[in-house]
């Protein structure tokens, strides 16, 4: 393994991320506060509460999820998508790395960044809706584990896609509507059966309802089946960079 | 000694079924600087590709220093810098944070005094701070070739690097390109400048339509394929060469007013004093005359335009 390799692009890409301080991270904490005010504050002061927690408490979690998916595949999506795009990625091609480096420097710096992202969030909501945290430790776990799965795919996307439509695609049309129903306002026991079953289908109900359970003691699905349904995204996501990196698909001709 | 690079029956289709390499092999000598020179399209930089792992071949094999390009990637590009065609740059990063990604990418520790050594051999030390984006285009070619000496490459590929570029850095590059031959370091350049090549280059090699028509020294390709002229001016003008001449390699220029004379460099015999002889019992008679000898250049037009057969010599 080429450690030097991925401490290189690591440090490039946070490098990136630092520069890019306002639309990286300012911008993503600042959208998610004004969800606090309108629906934390202002709405939800006349919900009532859902499993014993208020609903400014009982939306952090998934407003926090939110911001994590969008953010990793943003950051992980661009960060490889743009060496394609100025064509700077020769050098990758060329460097003695195989995609275990790579992965590793790109996917761990976008991860990084998002759960930097996350914990600013959380200290934000802060000042918006009391809140408490019953697992800690599982709380980070998830977090960092969402963080991981998700800039993967986001490597991913950022891998397939050959123009700046490509890129925007997935995030807007099919994980913004899947992060919506998954249960980032609601409880999924507040659907009707028939939407609660189909409900079932979308992977982020798991993140969800896993990373609010960490805070609440309550969730939609069972805990482990969160963890579980997380991880074996991760895999997936790690057999397609596999893949993709093995038979040099949309990377060497 | 074994040659740095070796290049067996490499051939390459790409997905659009264009056929860029056909069965090329070539060995590259351990610091020599070689020159492929090649008309746009003619597969230089597939070839160059493939070597430094951008690329694969559909078949063939490629040795780097005993290490195969594919079974054993890493230890045969640790050892490749390249200087691409196209001037892909990190537009928003500043010269020396590309540098560091660089030389870390290729697996090395960091070193700032090379990195420093680097720039200011290459007059970049001042622009070091900068984003690459506010420097000039011959600039930007410059950080490319700091770029891809950040990790002490012993083999440096150099695709097109004139292309575009002013005096000053020709030379510039010239001057730094001979010194890292003089350190050891073996160079790969293509080009379609014949006085690139001519100034430049140990060995010369003609790549045309995927195949590699002829990879010789430079001096040995210069005195095989080289011919010389011998160019008459006439007193009188002539309307066609006369009959009894016509087993002569003559022909008419300049409206009549010259005869012109090919003849081979490599014979003993170059046949002029019977010439002259010939053409003053046909009362030919002439005013001037001078020789010259065929350029890199002319060699290379035949070649490429199909005129082999002193290449197959």
């Amino acid at each position: 393994m080429n450690l030097h390799a991925v401490k290189a692009i690591y440090r490039f890409e946070m490098a990136r991320t630092f520069r890019t301080i306002t639309q990286s991270i300012a911008s993503p904490v600042l959208s998610t506060s004004l969800y606090f005010v309108v629906f934390g504050s202002a709405i939800g002061s006349r919900m009532g509460d859902i499993g014993g927690v208020s609903y400014g408490a009982f939306i952090i979690p998934g407003l926090i999820m939110l911001s994590l998916l969008n953010e990793s595949i943003s950051n992980a999506s661009f960060g490889i998508y743009m060496p394609k795009w100025a064509g700077t990625i020769f050098e990758l091609l060329s460097a003695p790395v195989s995609f275990i480096e790579v992965v590793l420097g790109y996917v761990g710096a976008a991860a990084t960044k998002s759960v930097m992202l996350g914990v600013l969030i959380l200290v934000t909501a802060r000042f918006f809706v009391p809140y408490q945290i019953e697992h800690p430790v599982w709380m980070l776990g998830f977090l960092v584990l969402t963080a991981l799965t998700f800039s993967l795919f986001g490597f991913i996307i950022g891998l397939w896609a050959d123009d700046f439509q490509k890129l925007q695609v997935i995030p807007l049309m099919v994980v913004t509507p899947l992060t919506f129903l998954g249960g980032a306002f609601y409880s999924i026991d507040m659907l009707p059966p028939f939407w609660q079953r189909v409900t079932l289908f979308n992977p982020v109900v798991y993140l969800i309802s896993g990373f609010r359970w960490s805070f609440y003691g309550i969730a939609d699905v069972d805990v482990a089946t969160s963890a579980f349904a997380t991880l074996g995204f991760l895999a997936l996501c790690l057999v397609a960079v596999w893949w993709i990196f093995r038979t040099g698909y949309k990377l060497r001709s | 000694m074994p040659p740095i690079i070796s290049v067996r029956n490499l051939d390459k289709v790409y997905a659009s079924g264009f056929h860029a390499l056909r069965d090329v092999s070539l060995d590259i000598r351990r610091g020599e600087i070689l020159a492929l020179l090649g008309p746009n399209g003619a597969g230089k930089t597939t070839l160059i590709s493939i070597i430094c792992g951008i690329v694969r071949a559909s078949s063939g094999t490629v040795t780097v220093d005993g290490h195969d390009i594919v079974r054993d990637y890493r230890a045969a590009r640790a050892k490749i810098g390249l200087v691409p065609q196209e001037l892909s740059t990190d537009t928003f990063e500043k010269v020396w944070a590309t540098l560091r990604f660089s030389r870390g990418l290729f697996g090395k520790a960091p070193d700032p005094a090379h990195l420093e050594k680097v720039l200011r051999e290459l007059s970049l030390w001042d622009k070091r701070d900068s984003k690459i984006m506010t420097l000039s285009g011959g600039m930007k070619r410059r950080v490319l070739i700091a770029k891809a000496l950040a990790h002490e490459p012993s083999i440096l590929f150099l695709d097109e690097p004139t292309a575009g570029v002013d005096v000053e850095l020709r030379h510039d590059m010239w001057r730094m390109v001979r010194r890292l031959r003089d350190e050891g370091a073996t160079i790969i350049l293509t080009t379609h400048y014949i006085e690139e090549a001519e100034e430049m280059a140990d060995r010369i090699g003609v790549i045309a339509k995927g195949e590699l028509v002829v990879v010789e020294d430079k001096a040995t390709l210069m005195r095989k394929l080289g011919r010389k002229q011998l160019t008459l001016s006439l007193r009188e003008p002539l309307e066609r060469v006369p009959d009894v001449l016509a087993d002569q390699p003559l022909e008419l220029a300049q409206d009549g007013h010259a005869l012109v004379y090919t003849f081979d460099t490599q014979t003993e015999e170059t046949g002029i004093a019977a010439l002259l002889k010939r053409l003053a019992e046909q009362g030919i008679d002439f005013k001037d005359l001078h020789s010259s000898e065929s350029s890199l250049e002319d060699i290379f037009v035949g070649l490429v335009h199909g005129k082999p057969q002193q290449a197959a010599a």
